[in-house]
């Protein structure tokens, strides 16, 4: 009897050292599986049990935190919503996030490993890492200046500072107020569905994510093309540019809006926005030279970050003559976000450096302890000084006597190009304006501010819609911002 | 308060020389009451602190309740049974504690539905029935002549809930102005009593008569037709009313106390191969049972399916949220786990918030439990007593294996309460007599032993239990 107990006894041990085994495989060696199931709302609970970090604008928080007192349960609060939701993005529960809340959110939520100098021993302890903060670049006043510009009518504008690359003001209108879309209750479905729904797209990030065809501010490409590869040595001499002119291999004859276009010079042509001189310009340069000084601009770069992806402008690299003059004006496939535009602007304000464009700072823990030097990319020549001086010359000539004279400010030295780009099956659809421009104190040798901007206004008249009457004041605005 | 050998007086010098030394150790039960209430008290004050940030204002009272319980059983022991085993009773104390701590935690999360204070009320009935069965039961051999009349209340309690509606799908229930009994807990003791009764009878002629059938000796049907049939009986109705677990739990113990009683590894055999074709075919038969069966299988189908975690998932994600040392008291996200959570699923939550380090010492505390109950299985000799202890110890054994397997996915979920652990009146209370008939057990296992002219026992009951009989 007593053996027979014993096996009994030796039977509960296995029952128990099974149990044990199990627990470990359970806690610890298939833990992290389990706890990285999308359906495990752990995860969720604990990213929002603690305050996020916030997002800086000019060292003031533009975010705060909510308590909600619900299981998910510190709500996003936004101030001047609509004002940096094309910044900041949104941060909800139920939609998870967008832009800087996205593309720093292990810094915000506190889950980054950076954010302490134990790891090990955090995960230990299951401490919770507050979040840190989140600086950007943008300057309160410029943003203003850009959102206030354009008011009802749809569109965007990018300012950046050509030497640094830090985005000064990144707006888009409509816009949204994020705080709609942070928490969990049913408001929150209901204006998702409601700014989803919505044809004018408020959600959108125009600035980043929209490309439109550039128009004439494309020129600026075409003719950095045309001098870096010696097809024009002289901007005041004649370009053998016929008017009309007629696209090789077809019978299409391409006009003007403007007048003196035969045989105009460069630096009339760019002044006057002349699509004979620059469509043929186009073809001389040749496919290869045109898409290599656009890729060198940014164009056809899918990896841009600022962190935030950047949807890629768009120049083809496989065309007939007739397609590269058409895209050599801006139209066919050229398609470019204004992000992209304003680094054309900026690269030809910093002597023909690039430096690619960011939008955060610094990146601090939550109490304000800088963690890790932002990774500034290094700027790489788009063109050749030489080019770029010839081009800031003739881009002054456009505002001081062309169509961008309503971009001038007096006693700074700013230089333009305006663009009016058509679109839509036979170009029926209301013509977007564009307006690129750098603005240079006069007593100063680096340029303060490149500035793009572009305007789609349906409700406009065709007949006002250009790139010197709606978007170059909105510019001047934001240039004058930028200049105090 | 220790070592306190029996003073026995001068011995003619022809008695054979006195047995080991036997030790009371009161003392020691004591300062582990006292240590296993402190626990209980610290995890409350843990649980207040980590929800509300401020201590529960009912923690003096908490404390007080479990002390004065403690102390009751104490005092009793120290009167009736002085020589019980010292450790029975702290753990019982700590598990019971824990649950209540944990319970009160889930309550946090649940503001319609307080648990707590109920669980306090039948731990206390618990404690009270514990005090009654030492201080009035003086000798369990008294049991084994009431083994028909246990097996047939048995038969009765299980029977009963038949009569109410179902629960869950299960109709183990009889509610009775707002509190439910669960009779089927209670009729796991008297079965174990009958099944510990009948077979210490019979034992040699169960080992030693009937055909012999390849390596089986079968006995003959007049000898195993009245456990077999009652214990097939027990295991149709709990079939009935869906109980899977408490079925799995009779066979179990079935099955155990016929090994020890025979000494016949065939039985085991036996009962495996019988489990193992029973278990299969009413895992394929059965809907509830199959799809517990497929749950187990595939614990994260509901999520593929896109109805989201099931029970399982759930209890899986909790229990590896834990990790090593667990998310501290309070701080886990037990209102996940949903249905069940303070009964069936109370483990996940402890398995979340003490981690596995927590678990391992609740499972070992539950073994050093059920190796109590075996030691003093080992130290009786009466083999009634002896089986009675075997079984009372394997009950828990087997039904912490059960449960803790089934919701850590080792084996399919069937459901059943965690001892002292998971919220459930007639659970706390059964297994209150559980301890108290181990502690009786213990006492007369550890007890020195009578001497024949000392013993104001009946002859009739001397005669009964040969010393050393069966070894």
């Amino acid at each position: 009897m007593i053996r027979c107990i014993r096996h009994i006894a030796g039977f509960t041990l296995l029952l128990l050292v099974a149990l044990l085994v199990n627990a470990a495989r359970v806690q610890l060696f298939e833990a992290e599986t389990y706890t990285g199931n999308p359906a495990n709302r752990r995860t969720f609970v604990e990213r929002y049990g603690q305050p996020r970090g916030a997002v800086l604008v000019a060292g003031r928080p533009v975010t705060g935190s909510r308590d909600s007192g619900g299981r998910l349960r510190f709500e996003r609060t936004y101030t001047d919503g609509p004002l940096y939701a094309p910044v900041t993005g949104y941060s909800s529960q139920v939609y998870g996030t967008s832009l800087i809340e996205r593309a720093e959110d292990g810094i915000l939520s506190g889950t980054d490993e950076r954010l302490t100098a134990f790891p090990w021993w955090d995960d230990l302890t299951r401490a919770h890492r507050a979040g840190g903060s989140v600086a950007t670049t943008i300057r309160p006043e410029m943003q203003r200046a850009a959102f206030h510009g354009l008011g009802r009518r749809k569109g965007a504008v990018v300012a950046i500072e050509p030497r640094t690359g830090r985005i000064l003001a990144l707006a888009s209108t409509p816009s949204y107020d994020p705080n709609e879309l942070s928490g969990n209750g049913t408001s929150v479905g209901a204006a998702w569905r409601r700014l989803n729904d919505d044809t004018d797209r408020p959600m959108l990030n125009r600035a980043l994510r929209e490309t439109y065809p550039p128009g004439s501010a494309f020129k600026v490409v075409t003719a950095a093309a045309a001098l870096d590869n010696g097809t024009v040595t002289d901007i005041d001499a004649s370009t053998d540019a016929p008017d009309p002119y007629r696209l090789p291999g077809t019978g299409i004859r391409l006009r003007n809006t403007a007048s003196g276009c035969a045989h105009a010079t460069l630096k009339d042509a760019f002044r006057v926005s002349c699509n004979t001189v620059f469509a043929r310009l186009g073809t001389a340069v040749g496919l290869r030279g045109m898409v290599d000084t656009a890729q060198k601009f940014g164009f056809n770069d899918r990896r841009l970050r600022i962190p935030s992806a950047v949807a890629p402008s768009n120049f083809d690299t496989r065309m007939t003559p007739a397609q590269v003059a058409l895209s050599a004006i801006g139209q066919y496939n050229t398609t470019a976000t204004p992000l992209q535009m304003a680094m054309v602007a900026a690269a030809v304000a910093n002597n023909g450096a690039l430096t690619p464009p960011r939008l955060v700072d610094r990146v601090t823990d939550a109490d304000g302890n800088p963690l890790f030097a932002v990774r500034h990319r290094r700027a790489r020549q788009a063109m050749g000084p030489a080019t770029a001086r010839r081009l800031q010359e003739m881009m002054v000539d456009v505002v001081e006597h062309g169509s961008g004279r309503q971009a001038a400010i007096k006693g700074v030295t700013v230089g333009g190009k305006t663009g009016t780009a058509q679109h839509g099956v036979h170009n029926q659809g209301t013509p977007y304006a564009w307006f690129i421009s750098w603005a240079r104190a006069k007593n100063r040798a680096q340029p303060a501010v490149a500035v793009a901007v572009v305007v789609e206004d349906a409700a406009a008249d065709r007949a006002d819609i250009s790139g010197g009457g709606s978007a170059a004041p909105i510019a001047r605005a934001v240039m004058r911002a930028g200049l105090r | 308060m220790t070592a306190t050998a029996t003073a026995t007086p001068a011995r003619p010098a022809d008695t054979p020389p006195p047995l080991p030394l036997c030790t009371q150790r009161r003392g020691i039960e004591l300062a582990l009451l006292v240590a296993a209430v402190l626990i209980s008290v610290c995890g409350y004050l843990a649980v207040g602190l980590a929800k509300t940030h401020a201590v529960p204002s009912g923690a003096a009272a908490y404390g007080a309740g479990l002390g004065g319980l403690a102390l009751l059983a104490h005092l009793a022991i120290r009167f009736r049974a002085p020589y019980a085993d010292p450790l029975l009773l702290p753990i019982a104390v700590l598990l019971n504690g824990l649950g209540l701590v944990v319970i009160f935690r889930l309550d946090l999360e649940t503001p319609g539905d307080a648990a707590a204070p109920t669980q306090l009320i039948w731990s206390t009935v618990g404690v009270a029935l514990f005090t009654a069965v030492v201080l009035l039961l003086r000798d369990h051999r008294v049991l084994q002549r009431y083994a028909y009349v246990c097996a047939a209340l048995a038969l009765l309690l299980m029977v009963t809930p038949i009569l109410f509606p179902a629960v869950n799908g299960a109709k183990i229930w009889i509610r009775i102005a707002g509190f439910s009994i669960q009779p089927g807990e209670f009729a796991k003791v008297l079965i174990t009593v009958f099944f510990a009764a009948y077979l210490a009878g019979n034992r040699g002629a169960l080992a030693h008569t009937g055909r012999t059938l390849g390596f089986l000796r079968l006995p003959t049907g007049r000898l195993l037709g009245p456990i077999v049939t009652i214990w097939l009986l027990s295991v149709a109705v709990l079939v009935l009313e869906r109980d899977l677990g408490t079925s799995l739990l009779f066979f179990g113990v079935f099955v155990a106390l016929l090994y020890v009683a025979t000494g016949r590894t065939g039985w085991v055999a036996v009962g495996l191969l019988l489990a193992g074709g029973g278990a299969a075919a009413v895992g394929a038969l059965e809907p509830h049972v199959h799809s517990r069966v497929e749950d187990w299988l595939h614990p994260f189908a509901g999520i593929a399916a896109g109805e989201g975690p099931g029970q399982l998932a759930q209890s899986l994600f909790a229990f590896a949220n834990g990790g090593m040392f667990g998310t501290g008291l309070g701080q886990g996200h037990a209102y996940l786990i949903g249905f069940a959570m303070k009964s069936d699923f109370i483990l996940a939550t402890f398995g979340e918030e003490l981690g596995l380090a927590g678990l391992t010492a609740l499972f070992l505390l539950y073994a050093l439990l059920v190796a109590r109950g075996y030691r003093a299985a080992l130290g009786l000799h009466d083999p009634f007593g002896s089986l009675l202890a075997l079984g009372l110890a394997t009950l828990p054994a087997i039904q912490v294996f059960v449960i803790a397997g089934g919701v850590m996915g080792l084996i399919p979920l069937t459901g059943m309460a965690m001892p002292f652990l998971a919220q459930g009146g007639s659970s706390v209370v059964t297994n209150w007599i559980i301890i108290a008939l181990l502690l009786r057990l213990s006492d007369r296992a550890r007890a020195p032993r009578p001497e024949v002219s000392e013993l104001p026992v009946p002859a009739v009951r001397a005669e009964s239990v040969p010393p050393e009989a069966g070894r």
